[in-house]
Order: C-alpha cells, then structure tokens, then sequence
C-alpha cells in the first residue's frame, strides 16, 4: 500500500489530502473538509481533471473570457489550447454561451465575460 | 449626472459596486459611481482564472463571472456609473473633482464619500535589483492585462520573481499561450500565494519554485536576454556561488499590492503606516467623518468574497450616515502585538451593536500556534491555529457582548504552543 499526499485546488482552503492506493485503487481518502475534496483526490490518482480557464479572440481585436464547463484531462490542457487560440468569433458574447461545443467528451468551451 | 449626490463612490471594482447595492439596500438611494476605466468590475476583469465566489455564491467562477453577478445588481437599480472618469481629489467638505472625456473636469457635492480605489502593485523600483534596465519586465498585473485583455504575450521566455498569487497564476497562463516559464524565485522562505496555486500552477506544469532565491542579475541592452539568481541567507544577503543563469526575454514582478491612497492622503484621511489604507473604525468609517473606505484601497485581501463583504459593510455604514446623520464615536484602539503584523479595525465603538470581525496578518509561519486578544490582563478572544502563514489573511470574531469588558487598547497577539 501507498501513501499518497496531496493539496485540493478546488478551493482556496487548499486542504492536505492523504490518499491511500494500492495497484492503483484508491483505498482511502482523509484530510478533505469538504466531498469536492474526495472527488478531486479519487481522480487525482486516476487521471488528474482541470478546468481550463483562457481567452478567445474576437474580430473586433477584443478578448473574450472562457472556460471549459466541466474539468478536462490536465495532460491535454495544452492541445486544447492549440484548438481554441485557432479559433476567432464575433461580438457580443453572454456569459454561459457556448463558444466550442464537446471541446473534449461532453465538456464544452463557454463564455464568462458579457462583452458588446 | 447632476451636481450633488448622497453618496459618490470612488472606484467600480468589487468593492465599489457591493458598497453601492448595500448603501443603496439601505435606503441610500442617491448614489453616483465614479469608475476610471471604461467598465466597472475592476481588476476581475482581467483575471480570467477560477476560484472565485466560493464563500459567497458556493460556486468556482472566474474574476469576470463574479463581477457580472454585482454589476447586474447594479444596473436592476438603476444607479448611475460614470465611465472613464477618473477622480482627481475630494475635499474635506466631500466635494470631489473628476475629470472624464466628456464632461472635462467637474465637480461634485457628496454628502458622504466611499474610497474603493483598490490596490496597485509594488515596483521593480522597489526593489533595487543591479543590472541594466532593458525592455521585457513587467509588473505580474500588467503582464495580466496584456495577456487577458488586449490578447498580447508580452514574452516567450520567461522568469518570475516573487511567489505571489499574481506570478503564479501567470506563469500559467503564460505556459497556457506557449511560453516558457524557467522559474519563479522567492527571496522568503515559503510562498505569499495560496498552495492550490503552488499545485496548480506551477507543479501541473512542472514549473521550479526556487524559495530563498531572488534575482541578481539582469542582462540585456534594449531587451532582456538573461538573469542570473541567487540564493540569500537568513539576512536575505545573496550567498557567492549559488547563482543559477537563465536565458530569457521576459521578467515578471510578483512582490506585492500595496492600497491605492493617494486620493486619501490628499485629502487628510489619516492612513496607517501599516496597512498603507486609511485609519478606520469597524464600519468603515475613516477618521475623516462620512469617508469610508473598503476592499483592497483598505486593506489588501485575498479573497474577493471577502471585499464584498467589507464593501457591504461600508456600504451600510454610509446609507447610516446620510439617514441618521454623524456617528458620534465613543471607540477604544485596536493594536497588533506579538507576530502580527496588522489588525483591522483599528478603531472600535464601545457600543457596537454587532460582533466585531477583525482582520490580520501574522508575520511569519506558525505552527499550532493560539492567537489572543487582550485588554490588560483580561483574555477577551481567542483561536487555536494548527498553520497561520503571513499569504493568508486570518480573522477573529470579538463578540458584542464582550466590547463592554474592553476599557483600554485591545491587542492581538499570537503565541506559539509548547
Ligand atoms: C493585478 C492584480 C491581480 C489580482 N488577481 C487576483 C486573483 O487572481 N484572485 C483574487 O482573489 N484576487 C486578485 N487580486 C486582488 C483583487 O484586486 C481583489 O480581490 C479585488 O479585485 C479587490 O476589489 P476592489 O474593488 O477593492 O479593487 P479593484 O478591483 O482594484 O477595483 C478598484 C477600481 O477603482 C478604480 N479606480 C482607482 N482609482 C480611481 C480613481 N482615482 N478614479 C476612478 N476610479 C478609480 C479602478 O479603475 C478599479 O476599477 C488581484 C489584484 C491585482 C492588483
Ligand atoms: S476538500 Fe473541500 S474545503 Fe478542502 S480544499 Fe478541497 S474543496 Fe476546499
């Protein structure tokens, strides 16, 4: 069996997870204040999810706000950004609006800024 | 816009569009905002990351998504926002001056005024770093902006001094746009910015930490080709032999915000040496009567939850004011003792009708460590801390019940546990 520590980003509490594994089962988790924490520690261990949070441009040269709905792999964080940096679209946006649909599996690319 | 308001509020960031819905909620309706950029929402504007509103809304949202929540707020009351225009002074007698494209400078007469300015970052200036002074170093903030806002990469090869949140959260998002981020250098021996940001920027890019590092060096002519860092001693001294080189383009400053005041100082409002934001009582009242001030123009915060909260405080304590009139203030002094490094309010009415939050930094690690609030020799709140770091800004609730035991100056300490 194996000990495993780790600190939960998904909020600023930043709590010191211990994580115990054995063959790549998660035996136990402990240290989490809260059940986001256990989740993020279960996929921690599996496969690391981040929500990935950047910008896309407009035709009118202004930057639009985004971020994927749902976490995605941390490993393709940076293909999807090749994805979306080729990509412009046009004014106005609203919060919510989905600007990449399925970017990867069922997370979509959406809006967080209201821009005209 | 007309020429006199109940309230004008400097700045529309977080702090100013809360203190306005609360004034505003509170039966002070006559209310003028006054924003210096060409929309409200202040610095979450540019920060496009998540993390935010977790106390408050139970949700991670980005800096802009938890603006819209406010800004929305805002414009379903219909109170006035005046855009680029930035306030140049006010006076004792609450006449503040302005100066927009459109109007030119003006004047307007307020009966009450909130400060809401925010924070600026400190400078490289600051910082007294040998070397020439080449193109290619940016402000952590501004390279921000440039990245976020404008869609410009001020660099592609890159090295961050100063560890905090600010730096890490650009080093990636400046790996994100494809830059290279060689280091972050830290001259103090643990990080100012949060642990998740630790992990989430920089361990998921395999970005080094170099604590006790800062940088010595700059190389460049025109722009900036390479640094060198080094590692300090306990005196933070460079120590020979230690330097590590890099090749880079770019220089990141993360080192610190320091409270927006030249506004405040102008016009009298007593500041503290050591927040570098006004004097104020627990609602927010400056010395300077019918000022108040909050968000980061006060105090420097971590957690923007927490500046709509103070904002909702001042905003409350305005509407007071211009309802009922002048607080007459009957306050003790509120003082940081051992290991803190500042305590907000530093100013507390005897007879205050609500519990009294304070606010404070330690200033330095602790471990399993008791922070205390004393009168004398009479123990008037206590908290238990298994960790209390100076990044992270700590609280300690003084219940109303217990202001009546406090007849001298209030101190707050913290005492390491055997
Ligand atoms: C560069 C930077 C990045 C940050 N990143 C984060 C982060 O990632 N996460 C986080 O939780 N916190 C972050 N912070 C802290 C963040 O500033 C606060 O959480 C929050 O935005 C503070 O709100 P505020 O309204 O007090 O200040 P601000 O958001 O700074 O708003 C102040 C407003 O006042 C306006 N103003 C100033 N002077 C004048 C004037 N004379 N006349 C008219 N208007 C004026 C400004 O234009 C601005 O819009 C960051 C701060 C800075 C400086
Ligand atoms: S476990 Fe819960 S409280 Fe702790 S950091 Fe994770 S999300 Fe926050």
């Amino acid at each position: 069996m194996e000990k495993i520590l780790l600190t939960c980003v998904e909020c600023p509490m930043g709590c010191q997870i211990q994580v115990e594994v054995e063959k790549g089962e998660v035996l136990s988790v402990t240290g989490n204040t809260c059940p986001r924490g256990k989740l993020y520690a279960q996929n921690e261990i599996k496969c690391p999810m981040r929500v990935l949070t950047t910008t896309v441009k407009t035709y009118d040269g202004k930057m639009v706000a985004v971020k994927t709905d749902k976490p995605v792999k941390r490993e393709s964080m940076l293909s999807l950004m090749k994805k979306i940096n080729a990509i412009t679209i046009d004014l106005p946006v609203k919060i919510g609006d989905i600007i990449i649909e399925n970017l990867e599996g069922d997370a979509n690319l959406i809006a967080t800024d209201d821009l005209q | 816009m007309k020429n006199n308001y109940d309230l004008v509020i400097i700045g529309g960031g977080p702090a100013g569009l809360a203190a306005a819905l609360s004034a505003y909620d509170n039966g002070a309706k006559d209310i003028l905002i006054i924003e210096r950029e060409n929309r409200t929402g202040g610095i979450l504007n540019q920060c496009i990351h998540n993390g935010f509103g977790l106390t408050r809304f139970k949700e991670s949202l980005s800096g802009p998504e938890y603006a819209a929540r406010f800004k929305t707020e805002v414009n379903k009351r219909g109170i006035e926002i005046l855009t680029e225009t930035t306030v140049l002074g006010f006076n004792k007698d609450k006449i503040v001056t302005a100066t927009s494209p459109v109007y030119g400078i003006f004047t307007v007469q307020a009966k009450a005024i909130i400060l809401a300015m925010g924070c600026r970052e400190r400078s490289r200036g600051a910082l007294n770093i040998p070397g020439s002074r080449p193109a290619g170093i940016y402000s952590a903030g501004t390279a921000q902006k440039y990245v976020n806002v404008k869609g410009y990469m001020p660099g592609k090869e890159v090295v961050i001094l100063g560890s905090g949140d600010i730096g890490l959260i650009m080093a990636r998002r400046m790996t994100l746009e494809g830059a290279k981020v060689h280091a972050v250098c830290e001259i103090m021996p643990y990080s100012s910015g949060l642990k998740r940001n630790i992990v989430q920027c920089l361990d998921d890019f395999g970005i080094p930490l170099y604590l006790n590092h800062t940088i010595t060096e700059i190389r460049g002519e025109g722009r900036v080709t390479g640094v060198t860092i080094s590692q300090v001693d306990e005196f933070k001294r460079p120590i020979p032999n230690t330097e590590k080189s890099f090749n880079c383009d770019t220089v990141l400053f993360s080192v610190g915000l320091i409270p927006e005041n030249e506004l405040a100082k102008s016009a009298g409002v007593p500041l503290s040496a050591r927040t570098r934001g006004a004097i104020v009582y627990q609602n927010r009242e400056t010395l300077t009567s019918g000022v108040f001030a909050c968000g980061n123009a006060l105090q420097v915060h971590d957690l923007v939850d927490f500046v709509s909260d103070e904002a909702e405080l001042a905003g409350r304590s305005a509407a007071e004011y211009i309802i009922k009139g002048a607080t007459i203030h009957d306050a003790f002094d509120c003082e940081n003792g051992a290991n803190i490094n500042y305590v907000l309010p530093q100013k507390i009415d005897k007879n205050a009708s609500e519990n009294v939050k304070l606010f404070f930094r330690v200033s330095n690690t602790f471990r399993n460590c008791t922070i205390k609030a004393v009168c004398g020799d009479k123990v008037i709140a206590t908290k238990k801390r298994l960790i209390a770091t100076p990044g992270e800004m700590e609280t300690l609730i003084i219940p109303t019940e217990k202001l009546k035991e406090i007849n001298g100056t209030l101190t707050l300490s913290l005492e390491v546990n055997e």
